[in-house]
Parts: C-alpha cells; structure tokens; sequence
C-alpha cells in the first residue's frame, strides 16, 4: 500500500491533465478576437475623440460588454470554451467583479454584495495596487541616485 | 479487523422517491426520477432557498408514494452540503420529524441509511425512519468554488455536484428489498488537497472499505450483482481499480459509480463526473431500488463516497479525509 504522501504524488503525475496545447491554441484566437475588436472599435471611436479617448473608449465598451454577457449567463460559456482567451483581456476583470455581485446580492446589498463583490478580483487589484507602489519607490530611488552621481 | 454487522432485524425499505433539476433530467437517468425542475429553483427564489424545497419536495414524494403520514415518522435522519447542513433544517422542519443532522460530505447517504437501520434495530411494532439527502449545484458552487457567472476552466478531474435529493423511508415489512448488513467507514488521510480531484481523494476510503469487506470471509465479490460507489467520478474509480489491484481484487465487473451514471460525459460537460450527497441518493432510489424491487438485481454493495473538506482546510493545504460507509441491500 501506498503511505498518503507516496499516494498523492501518484495521483498528481497519473491524473488525466488539462489539454494546455487546446487551450492555448482556443485561448490564442479567442483572446486574439476580442483584440481584434478592440482595435476595430478604436478606429471607429478615432472618428469621434483623439486617440487617448478613443483608447480609452475602447476599454470601457469591452468592460460594459463583458459585464452585460456576465449578467445574461453568457459569458461563463463563451470563457468554458476560451479559458485564458477571455481572461487575460480586461474583459476577464469585468466578469470577476460582475460574478461574485451577481451571486451574492442575495445576501442583501450591504453585508452581500458589498464586501464580496471583490472576492476574485481582490487579489488583483490588490498586488497590482502594491507592486505599482513598488515600482513607483524604486523609480524615483533610481531618479535621486542619478541626480547624485 | 474491520467487519460489516449483520442487522437482526433488516429494516425494509417502505417507500421511497428522487427529485433532480435541469442537467440531471438531461442524463440517461432523466425519465427515472420521480420530480424535475428545469429552472433548477424549485419555486424558490435563491439557491440556497432551492435545495431545501429539494430536500422537502422529494420527502414529500416518498410520503405520498408510500401512502404514510409524517406523524408516522419517528425519527429523519438528514443532510446535505451547505454550512450547518442548512438545506435540510430549513427545507423539512415542518414535516414536524425529530430530526438528527448530518454531515458526511458525499457519503451522507449510504450514513443516513446505516443510521436508519440501527435506530430501527432497537425498535419495535411498525417504526418508520426516514433518510433524506440533497445537493445543489448552484448552492455548493457558491459555497465552495467561485461565483455561478465567473468564466473559467475546470480540470478534466473536477466533478460536477448534482442537483438532485433522494428520500427513504425505512421499515418493517414482510418481504421487499431490505439493509441486510452496514459498515461504517475509516477517515482515511489521501495526501491530497486539491479540491478539484475528490474522486482520488476519495477513491482510498473507498479501496479500504471495499478491502475490510471482502477480507472477511463470508463476503465473497461473486455473490454481488453489483458493487455501487457513491462519487467517485471516472478519475477515482480509476484509482480505486488501480489500489485495490494491489491487493489482488477486482471488482471492474461488478464496479458502477453513480457519479458516472447520472450523466452521460460526452454530451454533457461535467469533467469526470457527478458529485454531491444527492448523487447517490437519487441513483439508489431512480435506478437502483427499482431494479432490487423487480428482482432484476439481487444483491448489492451500496456506498457513498464522501471527501471531508472545507474551503478553508483546502486553502491551508490540510489534506482532504476521504470516507465511505457501506451498506449491503438485498431483495427478499
């Protein structure tokens, strides 16, 4: 008999894994789409603001339509199929702020949605808060040693 | 050694009745269940809320199916996956039953029968008990995985928890389909603590129960029409087949897993199966005790599989417990 550590590994190297060649291939055109979209939407938006609102209005059109597909039960099954490819664009972002606010508001505004809506995006918002900081400490450490030397 | 009790007094089961939601009545076992919700709400308006009139609608059905009043009922033994096994208090506390809760993840089935059948060994006259367990996919999804409208990948060896309940109703009768014998099951340490694999956290409770059964020498793996794990999904019934060859038994021709029956995998996306107290649960009383009531089967080995865990014992890498109780259901 195995002991339960000898038995875990076994488990870990024998268990059918994610097909990761698929999904990056599915991720890669999916992900590569909604860029794609993005870039058409920018050249129409071009039409109407300078490049930094269009970027800008790019962004925010992908948010609301991600949030919108999220509430229709839509966007779960397009990201089953796409996995990374719908993740990694701001779209993803969208989803894990819409998601948890979905699912708890059952639990009232205050004491459901309100401290849950960030239980997947947290994390995110969180370190990227901190290592910006970081990376703004080390800057200017860099920008006062110059000035030194 | 480890040994199954042999009732005195093998309880009956008297009545009995399933219920399942969307995707289940989808599978290839959708036209057995007694009650069906295609919006999986169940009339109500929250997930939560839903499994409990799950877990009322199906104890209901076995109520009315078996003609007997709940003031009958001296005793309903239940649970379900929500904290504080919230499904069943809400959902059957005014059946008005004396009530004992339980909590045994997946395998909380195969213990409500086993609990069942000794508080009616010490019973006498016409005693009914009853077992009720559910599940909710919906509701577990919340509780231990992500929101239901996050987008995401699951492993091929997640599982899929069923929306679906199973009643029974334990008693005195002269001849019927009957719990001859029960086991309790061992806590057994798998190593694993990933969440996503509880078929192979499982699958060494199960080899071990399967293991101290058939090392008894009464017990013979011929003399059983089938062998019936809970939950194993296709990943733990792999790992089970595999553990138990090392000991030199086979049991993959008489082996089912109900958490590979409530679906059908290539249609529908459920990685490596059903999960979940009412997958169990609902395939004895769909599939199984209908087969066992018209003889078609005569004996079997009935057990549910459970993986002890929480969202926070996983997330502290305390490794999942796997458990599995059995009972032995035969056809007089």
């Amino acid at each position: 008999m195995y002991s339960s550590k000898e038995y875990a590994e076994h488990v870990k190297k024998t268990s059918p894994r994610s097909p990761v060649l698929k999904n990056s291939v599915k991720a890669f055109f999916v992900g590569g789409a909604i860029c794609a979209l993005g870039q058409a939407l920018f050249f129409i938006y071009l039409n109407f603001a300078d490049e930094k609102e269009a970027q800008l209005f790019v962004t925010v059109t992908l948010i609301a339509a991600a949030a919108f597909l999220t509430g229709l039960g839509i966007f779960n099954k397009i990201a089953r199929f796409a996995g990374a490819g719908t993740l990694v664009p701001v779209t993803g972002f969208a989803n894990s702020v819409v998601s948890p606010a979905i699912d708890n508001k059952k639990e009232g505004f205050i004491l459901g949605l309100g401290p849950k809506i960030f239980t997947v995006a947290g994390p995110v918002i969180l370190y990227s808060v901190l290592s910006g900081a970081l990376y703004g400490i080390i800057l200017y450490a860099v920008e006062v040693f110059k000035k030194l030397s | 050694m480890r040994k199954t009790k042999i009732l005195k007094n093998p309880p009956a089961f008297i009545s009995y009745a399933s219920a399942a939601g969307y995707e289940e009545h989808r599978g290839p076992l959708g036209c057995k269940f007694d009650f069906h919700d295609e919006t999986d709400l169940f009339g109500s308006d929250s997930w939560e809320k839903a499994e409990g009139e799950l877990a009322h609608t199906v104890l209901s059905l076995a109520l009315k199916k078996g003609g007997i009043s709940e003031q009958d009922v001296e005793v309903l033994f239940a649970g379900d996956l929500q904290n504080q096994c919230v499904a069943s208090s809400s959902g059957l506390y005014n059946f008005g039953i004396p009530y004992l809760g339980l909590y045994g993840a997946c395998s909380t089935c195969t213990e409500a029968l086993l609990l069942s059948s000794l508080y009616l060994e010490t019973s006498e006259g016409d005693t009914i008990a009853a077992a009720v367990t559910s599940s909710h996919y919906c509701a577990a999804e919340r509780q231990f995985r992500t929101p239901l409208e996050y987008g995401g990948q699951r492993t091929p060896t997640a599982q899929w928890t069923a929306t679906a309940a199973g009643a029974f109703l334990l008693g005195r009768k002269e001849s019927g389909v009957r719990i001859t014998e029960i086991m309790p099951g061992k806590m057994i340490d798998s190593g694993i603590c990933d969440a996503s694999n509880m078929g192979a956290a499982m699958a060494p409770a199960a080899a071990d129960s399967v293991f101290a059964l058939f090392s008894d020498e009464k017990h013979d793996i011929s003399s059983f029409d089938r062998i019936v794990t809970g939950d194993l999904g296709d990943t733990g019934s792999f790992f089970l087949h595999e553990l138990l060859s090392k000991d030199g038994i086979d049991i993959r021709d008489k082996h089912e897993d109900c958490g590979l029956l409530l679906y059908d995998r290539n249609a529908q996306d459920v990685h490596s199966g059903a999960s979940g107290c009412g997958c169990s649960a609902s395939v004895l009383a769909a599939h199984y005790l209908p087969m066992l009531e018209k003889r078609e089967l005569k004996k079997i080995l009935f057990m549910s599989t459970g993986a002890l865990m929480s969202p926070s014992s996983v997330q502290q890498r305390i490794p999942i417990f796997g458990i599995c109780p059995a009972v032995v259901i035969e056809s007089d």
